[in-house]
């Protein structure tokens, strides 16, 4: 089980948490200018990566905050957290 | 017999303590300290149970937690037996009672020892094989294989023991409390570290702590004497808390530990009472030290599993700590030098051993001369070919073992004996290691896995670490204990140790015989009565992977999860395939190391404490009413008032009436309430629900749907707009939280511009809804400050008022159709305006109605139930809902995926209503819906979804959902049910009060 480290209330047990999927994955401004395609991609497709993913998080048995987690789905270690709306502090 | 079995120099055993115990009926005695294993062998007992598959008879055959075949039922109550216990770990108490397994009609004679006749028509994948054909009689084999099969028998009735769950945080943790367990749990505590130290056994010490040996010494002190004034000085530790009788059962990331405390399976029955008997232990450390030590290896010959046949560091035990002699007529059977230890340990006691018989042709160590000089005859180069005696071994026959092992040469000779200690060398436990995602890598001089990498903040020493002898145990302890705690190692300075073994080995995995191998047994898992044959058979059939190879010929897949055998089962398939060891992978170890009771693992989560039950501020009304209670979520809600001698049907049918014809009560409080605040409230649910929202006037109600993005229905309900900026939506109550999270989710992550606050107000407010033509004489006999009339208040709009000085909230919403009125108020408020509606509703046969009577009337008026009547296929298109969804809305959640290719499809199953042609059939909910039941396979185009008798309409009703069914309102389909095909036509779902008319009805 993670201890994560929730960047508004330090670190918790995981099963305070919600995993959330893939992060920046930002939802399109003008979803109807775009075609079937292109809404399906932003609907349906996931990377769902072997090694180091951006993902979403939420605190819900805590602050209720969403923020993102850099993990490697290899080994489960994680790598960091940031706030949404921050860049990414690793590549 | 009994006496000269038993050699009472043992200081680990209280012979003025005398316990008295039951095996298999009969009254036995043993001391305490005793386990049961080591009592039973004091009474020359070794046959304890018969084997999973052969029923071939089974002794002891370890001393620890690693047993395969001593384990028994505990307990002879139906409440607190217990199966699969290893009789190697019970520590024996004043009336303890334990049976054999699997064994019928008794463990001296069992009728199922046939099947070890039958053994060459029952190779691996045997019921695999042979059951496969015809496929439809699977059943009926089954019966008879259950029948045959399974180890212990489960518990009948609730267990009346009490057990808990426990939290711990510890600096560090070290599991295993031997010599390098307890020097590194010192070295932590005396520099600062909280830690803990946990070990399996009832003592600690480990293996060493019974070492008397003259052979191995620490700054020229016996290992044992050393270690006991060790143990005498960390006890007094502040930094260090020790739990014996705890084993860790699962090691996972982050260095999460679970642990099972055992507390009271040592005690007399009658001392157990009010104690809590096993505490699950959750342990969260910062650093953990694995000092689990290692397991000895049998050796792989045939009939390797006679009673009487044990590990010899198992028989080294028995009589070094129990005081017990395994045999009185030994042979030990080895290819390193532990098995000398064993042998020092039985020549000091004056037991006799007839022969060693060593796989080595050289062996050169101190210890094995000083045996030697006790006129022991060894036997090297050679191996044991067979053993022989039914209940217990009497006999062996050796050969002399080629040079490169793969055969046997020379004559057979037979030796007597009545105990055979076998020594394979040491397999490291680095169970729990690979539990933890560690990363192994083999050792090929002496053939083991080692810990290679480490996931977490750990570390592995002693002999799990693959440190086998004394001054590499200790030397290595040290060295990484200090880099690994960042400290000074001031602890142990000039530590010098003497050991008299070697540690050369000749490791062959399976040895050879004079039989071909087809005719042998040479079981390499005894619990599973899995053989080297089946090995090489699996291998012959295809198998390569350990994972298919173990999973074929189940090795390593009984309760004892193969501790002693897979290591050999690894070596047999690189050895028949020619790969190198760990190539084909090695088997995973899962939690937990040694099974948990049910009961550790639920703790107190059980009975009115297994999940939360959520009730209403008017439960205990309801119940004082008779109300049946159906569980929705955590929530206990109203299902119907039975009066005397009515079911359900006919409660559901008068409820239902009543609230048409005149008035109904409900109580909705568990309906999802969110405050929704804001300057952009407005927007926010512009955005969230599918429908226009800015127009909405202050003081009005709208109903709104929301979808998920892919534009599939996710939940619905009235949102009422209290001010300006200031929304209460509510949402279905199973769907409440997740409405929440979703809405929190949009305005955190895509929306963060956007000024709203959002509350889960649920528990705050009570709810009470007043339905049916006299519902506003009702609400204006409880509230008569308040004008109810249509003009002041119409229907979708609410009101802020007071009932006896109390703030509360009135909305005119219906999900009924008839003219209805929500109280809402603070909840602790709630039950005494529920029975002033009652007291109000009197004279107007005020009737209260549950979930049943509520689904049944809104099916009448065509209100679909979120999760019922949708899944997550439907869209609110499908559901004919189209006049909820905006067309002038530039974007809400889900719009873009109401016109994708697929959701404009004209055959996507569509919310219909069905009439039966009897008007009395009700159809059953889940049913298929079919046109034609002559094609086939037949089309299945819906299902039924919503189903009841209408009293009001007086006749059967349902919604169902149908391929392409807006076109076919009219056309007949067909119901096909187990004994009859039933004929219905689409509908309308909308089947009373189009019109809406009732709304306003007056009476």
């Amino acid at each position: 089980m993670f201890l994560i480290n929730c960047p508004f209330c330090g670190e918790r047990e995981q099963s305070e948490f919600k995993a959330g999927g893939e992060a920046h994955i930002v939802r399109p401004k003008q979803p109807t200018e775009l075609s079937d395609d292109e809404w399906a991609e932003y609907l349906f497709m996931r990377k769902n990566i072997k090694g180091i993913q951006f993902e979403r998080w939420n605190h819900a048995h805590g602050c209720r905050k969403w923020f993102n987690m850099v993990r490697d789905t290899s080994n489960d270690q994680i790598k960091a957290v940031y706030k949404m709306g921050e860049k990414p502090p690793v590549k | 017999m009994t006496n000269n079995l038993r050699f009472k120099t043992s200081k680990f055993i209280d012979e003025t303590y005398r316990v008295s115990f039951k095996f298999n009926n009969k009254t036995y005695f043993g001391f305490k300290g005793d386990t049961l294993a080591s009592a039973l062998l004091a009474n020359g007992i070794h046959l304890v149970g018969r084997s999973f598959k052969y029923h071939r008879p089974r002794g002891i055959m370890t001393s620890g937690s690693e047993e395969p075949n001593a384990i028994i039922q505990l307990h002879d109550n139906s409440s607190r037996t217990e199966p699969n216990v290893r009789a190697t770990e019970v520590e024996i108490y004043e009336g303890l009672v334990a049976s054999s397994q699997n064994c019928w009609p008794s463990v001296n004679f069992d009728i199922g020892a046939i099947n070890n006749l039958l053994s060459p028509i029952l190779p691996a994948g045997f019921y695999y094989k042979t059951f496969m054909w015809p496929a439809s009689f699977w059943e009926k084999y089954e019966y008879f294989i259950r029948k045959s099969a399974g180890l212990g028998k489960s518990p009948k009735v609730a267990d009346p023991d009490i057990y808990e769950h426990n939290y711990i945080h510890c600096d560090v943790l070290v599991i295993g409390a031997g010599i390098s367990g307890i020097m590194a749990a010192k070295m932590a505590a005396k520099n600062g570290f909280k830690t803990l130290l946990v070990d399996e056994k009832s003592y600690l010490g480990g293996s060493s702590i019974y070492d008397s040996s003259e052979f191995s010494k620490i700054n020229n002190q016996i290992t044992s004497s050393w270690l006991e004034k060790e143990i005498n000085e960390i006890s007094k530790l502040e930094n260090l808390e020790i739990k014996l009788r705890t084993s860790v059962a699962a090691f996972h990331g982050y260095n999460f530990l679970l642990a099972r405390e055992n507390l009271t399976d040592h005690l007399p029955i009658n001392q157990r009472e009010n104690k809590v008997r096993q505490r699950l232990l959750k342990i969260r450390a910062k650093k953990v030290i694995t000092a689990t030590g290692s397991i000895e290896r049998p050796l792989i010959f045939d009939n390797n599993d006679r009673p009487g046949i044990l590990l010899s560091s198992a028989v080294k035990k028995y009589i070094d700590l129990y005081g017990v002699a395994c045999g009185e007529n030994n042979i030990l059977f080895t290819n390193n030098d532990t098995a000398y230890e064993t042998a020092m340990s039985l020549i000091q006691r004056g037991i006799k051993i007839n022969a060693i018989i060593d796989n080595r042709e050289l062996i050169d160590s101190k210890i094995s001369y000083e045996v030697e000089k006790n006129n022991i005859k060894i036997y090297k180069g050679y191996t044991v070919v067979d053993t022989y005696g039914y209940r217990r071994i009497n006999r062996i026959s050796i050969m002399k073992l080629s040079k490169d092992g793969q055969t046997v040469i020379g004559d057979k000779t037979k030796l007597n004996c009545d105990c055979l200690g076998l020594s394979g060398g040491w397999t490291p436990a680095v169970h729990l290691f690979t539990q933890s995602g560690g990363k192994l890598k083999f050792r090929e001089e002496d053939q083991v896995f080692i810990p290679n990498v480490y996931p977490s903040d750990q570390i592995s020493i002693g002999s799990c670490n693959g440190d086998f002898s004394l001054e590499k145990i200790i030397k290595n302890t040290l060295s990484s204990i200090k880099k690994f705690l960042d400290i000074d190692n001031s602890e142990y300075k000039n530590i010098e140790t003497i050991s008299g073994l070697n540690q050369s080995k000749r490791n062959i995995w399976l040895l050879p015989s004079d039989k071909s191998i087809g005719k042998t047994k040479s079981f390499v898992d005894y619990q599973n009565d899995a053989t080297a044959k089946d090995i090489k058979l699996a291998l012959r059939e295809g198998f390569r992977s350990i994972e298919h190879v173990k999973r074929y010929t189940t090795t390593g897949m009984g309760t004892d999860q193969g501790k002693l055998g897979n290591m050999h089962a690894l070596g047999i398939i690189s050895e028949t395939a020619g790969t190198k060891m760990g190539e084909h992978g090695t088997t995973t170890f899962r939690p937990p190391y040694t099974p948990l009771t049910f009961g550790t693992i639920v703790g107190r989560n059980v009975g009115k404490f297994f999940d939360i039950v959520r009730q209403t501020p008017i439960h205990d009304w309801h119940v004082a009413n008779n109300a049946k209670f159906e569980n929705v979520g955590q929530w206990k809600r109203a299902w119907y008032y039975p009066k005397a001698n009515e079911n359900m049907h006919q409660a559901v049918q008068r409820e239902s009436k009543a609230a048409r014809d005149c008035a109904g009560i409900l109580d909705a409080s568990t309906l999802g309430k969110i405050d929704i605040q804001g300057t952009d409230a407005s927007e926010f649910l512009n955005r969230v629900y599918t429908n226009a929202w800015s127009k909405l006037a202050i003081g009005k109600c709208r109903y709104g749907l929301m979808l998920n993005e892919d534009g599939m229905v996710y939940d619905d309900g009235v949102t009422t707009r209290l001010n300006e900026n200031h929304y209460i939506m509510t949402t279905t109550t199973g769907g409440a939280a997740n409405v929440l999270g979703k809405l929190e989710d949009y305005l955190q992550t895509e929306w963060p511009e956007l000024d709203v606050y959002l509350s889960s107000v649920t528990d705050h407010y009570a709810t009470i809804s007043v339905c049916g033509p006299y519902s506003k004489k009702i609400v204006s006999k409880v509230i008569p400050d308040l004008d109810f009339s249509d003009e002041k208040f119409p229907h979708m709009s609410f009101k802020n008022t007071k009932i006896d000085q109390i703030k509360c909230r009135v909305m005119r919403i219906s999900f009924t159709g008839e003219q209805s009125y929500e109280i809402n108020i603070q909840s602790n408020y709630g039950k005494s305006v529920w029975e002033k509606c009652m007291e109000a509703g009197k004279d107007f046969n005020i009737t209260p109605y549950g979930t049943e009577t509520m689904h049944l009337l809104r099916a009448e008026k065509g209100f679909i139930i979120v999760g019922q009547d949708t899944d997550a296929t439907m869209t609110p298109i499908d559901l004919q809902m189209d006049w909820i969804v905006s067309k002038k809305k530039y974007d809400f959640i889900g719009k873009r995926s109401l016109y994708r290719s697929d959701t404009i499809k004209d055959d996507r199953k569509q919310l219909v209503g069905l009439l039966t042609e009897n008007p009395e059939e009700v159809l059953e909910e889940g049913a298929q819906i079919v046109a034609d039941i002559k094609k086939s396979p037949i089309e299945m185009l819906g299902h039924v979804t919503s189903s009841y008798y209408s009293p009001n309409l007086n006749k059967s009703i349902a919604l169902g959902v149908v391929k392409g069914g807006k076109k076919m309102l009219g056309q007949k389909l067909i119901i096909p049910m187990e004994n009859k095909n039933i004929n219905v036509t689409v509908a309308d779902p909308v089947f009373l009060d189009k019109e809406g008319e009732r709304l306003n009805a007056k009476l």
